[in-house]
């Protein structure tokens, strides 16, 4: 069962502060619950999200399912996104892709068994003079070589 | 045509810890607000529609004119600051809220002054996370010296800035779905009108001022509106962020006046082509913006009437550039495949078009298309532009429209073998389309 901490509580009061209606609250609010439940949003933490907010959980789903960021699925330790758009293809994201898969077994959009990590494949970062670029989380990592990736994993493996 | 020869860097100048507030106010930081305060609100909107800035988020909207639609009266009204950024190619807020924080928060400030507005919500991409709470560090120095919040600078002015964090959804960069998503509710863009002038936030009053736009006001109240119009093109005037991405030297962020050539940007700004390669493509304006091709390149200069001159826009000033090795299909398949993943869903051209384009595109790209497919995607880029409620769109056709009629070889060149006869048939009877 998925309930708010204390902390989080205060924390959800000082968002709905922030906006002159209460459902306005409902992106950060989807944003402490999944930062509270291991990354990702589980029915019973959408629950609480609308019991909070006083909203219906259809409503909260329907704000929450728009958004590629809040994740409807368990997510590994490390979620590795690669971003596949125009600037990094140009300068070699596909050949990012092909070593991640190749090195951790996995297709886009799925998590290594052991839950180490999940690989997906995502649009515009925002790093495009600074391509390939990924995010490990919420971290970016840039200018990506096959050996950096390399590197990054025997880092985040240990 | 302007250059960066005896530019002054006045967005991002080369400042160390610039970030930091006591730094900014050594450098004349938020003496623009302290001007504005002592200057009457429409004396304000005078000076930024004097100035000649317009929008830098992809519409060029002129600034100062966008202010003077906001009624007066005692009408809650909001600000809304444009910091999405999910336009492929486009990589310049986030230098402004790493390296120069306070002079987007002193622009905003200053707007909010213009246009009574006491609350202003911040929209940042969920992914830059980093800039979000750089940004909030540079927010609580502000509060803290008494230039944002309660009395600001005791002149009885108050305002909250207020950073709302995205999560992931290109849509929310459009003005209205960016609304919606800030109300807490499934970001469907709005119809217009109402314009969000008349009915906004919350059913107010309100603006949307991309970040680079607010960051610009506040240099037009520090250095004057006689200052900046100087800068760069008649028409268009200012310093730009030039986001030069792709096969080039140096790709990165710089800053020049508006209309500078393409050239001088892609040869001498961004060093040139990689590896002494040829160009084969430019993207002016972000990954929306009508591709050149290089001879168009030659002549294009980067401000509106000099991009619309070569048949493209400014956009948000994102340049991609592609080498001569580069697969354009493949490219535009990349991009159609963007547009496709996302349009909001809401207006049916755009929700079956985008997914139409993607795989007719894709057919190029594995060799399996025919001429027809060909004549098709100009049909459905027909079918799909100016009919939906926001420009996605407009904006998922126009690179499909001008990439394959502007490089119409390249595609002819990944038809099945059996339909590459008829080819010049073919672009006879698409000539009407």
């Amino acid at each position: 069962m998925f309930s708010f901490t204390e902390e989080n509580l205060r924390l959800i009061e000082a968002e709905k502060k922030k906006y002159p209606t209460v459902e306005s609250a409902v992106m950060p609010v989807l944003w402490i619950a999944q930062q509270q439940n291991g990354n990702w949003l589980s029915e019973e933490a959408i629950q609480a999200v609308a019991g909070v907010l006083d909203l219906s959980p259809a409503h909260v789903i329907g704000v929450a399912s728009f958004y590629t960021m809040y994740n409807k699925q368990p997510v590994g330790k490390y979620h590795l996104q690669v971003c596949s758009n125009i600037s990094c293809s140009l300068n070699g994201a596909k050949k990012i892709i092909h070593h991640l898969e190749k090195k951790l077994n996995l297709t886009l959009g799925e998590t290594t068994p052991d839950g180490l990590y999940t690989f997906s494949e995502v649009e515009c970062l925002g790093s495009c003079g600074t391509a390939p670029a990924m995010q490990v989380n919420d971290e970016y990592i840039e200018n990506l070589t096959t050996e950096k990736v390399d590197e990054l994993l025997k880092e985040l493996g240990k | 045509m302007s250059s960066l020869a005896g530019y002054e860097k006045v967005i991002l100048p080369d400042i160390p810890n610039l970030n930091q507030i006591e730094v900014y106010e050594k450098h004349g930081g938020y003496d623009g607000l302290k001007k504005a305060l002592s200057m009457s609100q429409d004396d304000v909107i005078s000076e930024v529609k004097k100035s000649g800035l317009r929008g830098r988020g992809g519409a060029g909207f002129p600034t100062g004119l966008k202010w003077s639609f906001m009624p007066k009266g005692d009408k809650i009204r909001y600000l809304a600051c444009n910091g999405d950024e999910g336009e492929p190619g486009t990589f310049k807020d986030r230098q402004i809220f790493e390296f120069n924080p306070h002079l987007f928060i002193e622009g905003t400030l200053i707007a909010c002054y213009a246009m009574g507005i006491k609350t202003a919500y911040v929209y940042i991409r969920g992914e830059y996370l980093k800039w979000i709470n750089i940004l909030q560090a540079s927010l609580n120095e502000a509060y803290a010296k008494g230039y944002a919040g309660q009395n600001i600078l005791g002149k009885g002015f108050s305002t909250d800035i207020v950073i709302h964090r995205g999560a992931g959804a290109y849509i929310c960069g459009e003005e209205s779905s960016l609304m919606n998503s800030l109300e807490g509710k499934r970001p469907y863009p709005r119809i217009k009108p109402p314009f969000p002038a008349q009915v906004g936030l919350w059913g107010q009053p309100t603006t949307i001022n991309n970040i680079e736009t607010l960051a610009n006001a506040a240099v037009i109240l520090r250095k004057g509106a006689d200052w900046y119009s100087k800068i760069g093109a008649e028409k268009h005037p200012g310093p730009v962020l030039y986001g030069i991405s792709g096969h080039v030297t140096k790709p990165g962020v710089y800053e020049g006046p508006t209309g500078m050539s393409l050239k001088e940007l892609i040869y001498e700004v961004a060093g040139g082509i990689r590896n002494g390669k040829k160009l084969k493509a430019v993207i002016p304006g972000g990954s929306s913006t009508p591709i050149l091709t290089p001879e168009l390149v030659e002549k294009a200069t980067m401000d509106a009437d000099g991009l619309r001159a070569v048949g493209s826009s400014m956009g948000t000033a994102g340049i991609i550039v592609m080498d001569e090795d580069t697969d354009l299909v493949d490219t535009l398949h990349t991009l159609s495949k963007f547009y496709h993943h996302e349009s909001c869903g809401q207006c049916t051209p755009c929700r079956e078009g985008t997914g139409w384009l993607e795989k007719v595109v894709a057919k190029f790209a594995e060799g399996k298309a025919t001429r027809q497919d060909y004549d098709l995607l100009l049909k459905i880029c027909a079918q799909m532009e100016g009919r939906t409620v926001c420009a996605l769109a407009d904006a998922a056709a126009w690179p499909v429209r001008n990439t394959i009629t502007r490089f119409k070889e390249e595609f002819e060149a990944r038809m099945a073998d059996q339909d590459k006869k008829g080819w010049e048939y073919s672009m006879k009877a698409v000539s009407g389309v």
